[in-house]
């Protein structure tokens, strides 16, 4: 175990350190949510939305935000070339790890930051039940990363890796959004705990079986 | 380190229908008594598939038929630990441009999980290879025979048992191929050596040439 988590964690640190000095994906992602989050206040105008309407449109901004910058793990390194030196240095699951952890906190603080710029700014968005919301944000978030970071080590190795991605993931990804627009709906309308446990079992679900699925096959697409 | 084997089986690559090489054989062994045959060149015209053979005996491609087998102490290391045996050279390989050269060398060591002296040694290829002084700037700033240079520390970094070496003198000046050579000299007293190239004077003192695309 200790042969996998070490390698894994110096590869997070790698893509945590080389992310701090490059600003690549988070400077896109960043632009994305302020753009999209403009483009949606003024589509708004003064009109009050209902909230799931609103629960969707935010979801939607993780998303398309989430695909613009999570793919930069795997891309960046097939771009640059450098994934043939991280193939030489360790085995295929500590690299996999090492991503996984890297977009899963990545996305996390996005989703984080959309959550305090979305409820600043669009005043129909009122949660009141901050349990729900946030356990939502980072169950959210965990899905997000497991499916998007098997499918960027996928797209990596396409030619055209840009427009892959969004289309290649929205099938995948077209069940987790759905539940999280729930949650977040319940969370918005302020239903008790057991109202959302479907929802939060969905997913708790979701992650496991992508990352174990994606554990099985990482090699085999890495590898060619 | 007592013996080491190292031999491709009957390997053909294909990419869709066109045949780059096929059935391909050979036999490297070393034994710290004897050091025959010990080392191989690849070589051939541009395109006959060096570039690919060499990545399917590091174990980072796969080839369509055959397989390559290494063991240590009569030991069978399978592929996907080949990594950790293997020191690997090539124009198509790039580190990271974000961090110096040291860092590399340091994140390649701790990646690895090599024994904790490993920066000391580090260092000391850095020095063999007259990279000191330019060892904490960023390798983005470093020219292509400087990055070259680095390759090879980070390849020699963990003492391996094999080394692969693509192109090995490529952007090198005169100082640089002095050092390479050496290396490789070096490389033949303790384990096994592989070159592809098509400059005749990286294949010297080589014993064993395989030529691609040829018949």
């Amino acid at each position: 175990m200790k042969t996998l988590l070490i390698p894994a964690y110096y590869v997070f640190f790698k893509d945590t350190v080389s992310e701090f000095r490059t600003r690549y994906a988070f400077n896109a992602l960043l632009l994305f949510v302020v753009t999209t989050i403009s483009i949606t206040l003024f589509a708004f105008g003064g009109d009050t939305v209902s909230s799931h309407v609103l629960a969707g449109i935010f979801w939607i901004i993780v998303f398309f935000s989430a695909m613009s910058g999570l793919s930069r793990t795997f891309v960046s390194e097939e771009e640059r070339g450098t994934s043939v030196t991280l193939q030489l240095l360790t085995n295929a699951t500590s690299v996999y790890l090492g991503k996984l952890v890297f977009n899963i906190v990545l996305i996390f603080f996005l989703t984080c930051i959309i959550a305090v710029l979305y409820q600043i700014l669009v005043k129909d968005f009122v949660v009141q039940s901050y349990g729900i919301f946030w356990l939502t944000l980072f169950l959210g978030s965990i899905g997000l990363a497991s499916a998007s970071t098997i499918l960027a080590a996928i797209i990596a190795k396409a030619n055209t890796k840009g427009t892959l991605y969004p289309v290649v993931s929205f099938p995948i990804l077209l069940p987790l959004l759905l539940t999280l627009i729930n949650a977040t709906r319940l969370a918005m309308e302020g239903a008790f705990f057991k109202e959302a446990v479907t929802d939060m079992q969905v997913l708790i679900s979701y992650p496991i079986v992508l990352i174990t699925v994606s554990l099985l096959f990482f090699e085999i697409v890495w590898k060619e | 380190m007592n013996a080491i084997e190292f031999s491709a089986q009957e390997i053909s690559k294909h990419f869709n229908r066109h045949q780059i090489f096929e059935n391909i054989n050979f036999t490297l062994s070393f034994f710290s008594t004897s050091t025959t045959s010990n080392s191989l060149a690849i070589i051939g015209n541009n395109g006959a598939g060096k570039s690919t053979l060499i990545k399917i005996l590091a174990g980072i491609l796969s080839p369509t038929k055959g397989n390559v087998a290494f063991s240590i102490n009569a030991e069978n290391i399978p592929i996907k630990f080949f990594h950790q045996h293997i020191g690997f050279v090539a124009p198509y390989l790039q580190l990271y441009d974000e961090f110096s050269g040291l860092e590399n060398l340091l994140l390649f060591g701790k990646i690895r999980q090599l024994e904790k002296s490993f920066p000391l040694r580090a260092e000391k290829l850095l020095e063999q290879f007259n990279l000191s002084n330019a060892k904490n700037s960023l390798v983005r700033i470093y020219s292509s025979g400087m990055k070259q240079r680095l390759k090879y520390c980070a390849a020699l970094l963990h003492q391996p048992e094999i080394l692969l070496l693509d192109e090995p003198t490529i952007t090198l000046d005169e100082e640089g191929r002095e050092i390479v050579y050496e290396v490789m000299n070096e490389q033949r007293k303790k384990g096994l050596l592989v070159v592809a190239t098509n400059e005749k004077e990286d294949i010297v003192g080589i014993e064993k040439i395989i030529e691609l695309g040829k018949g």
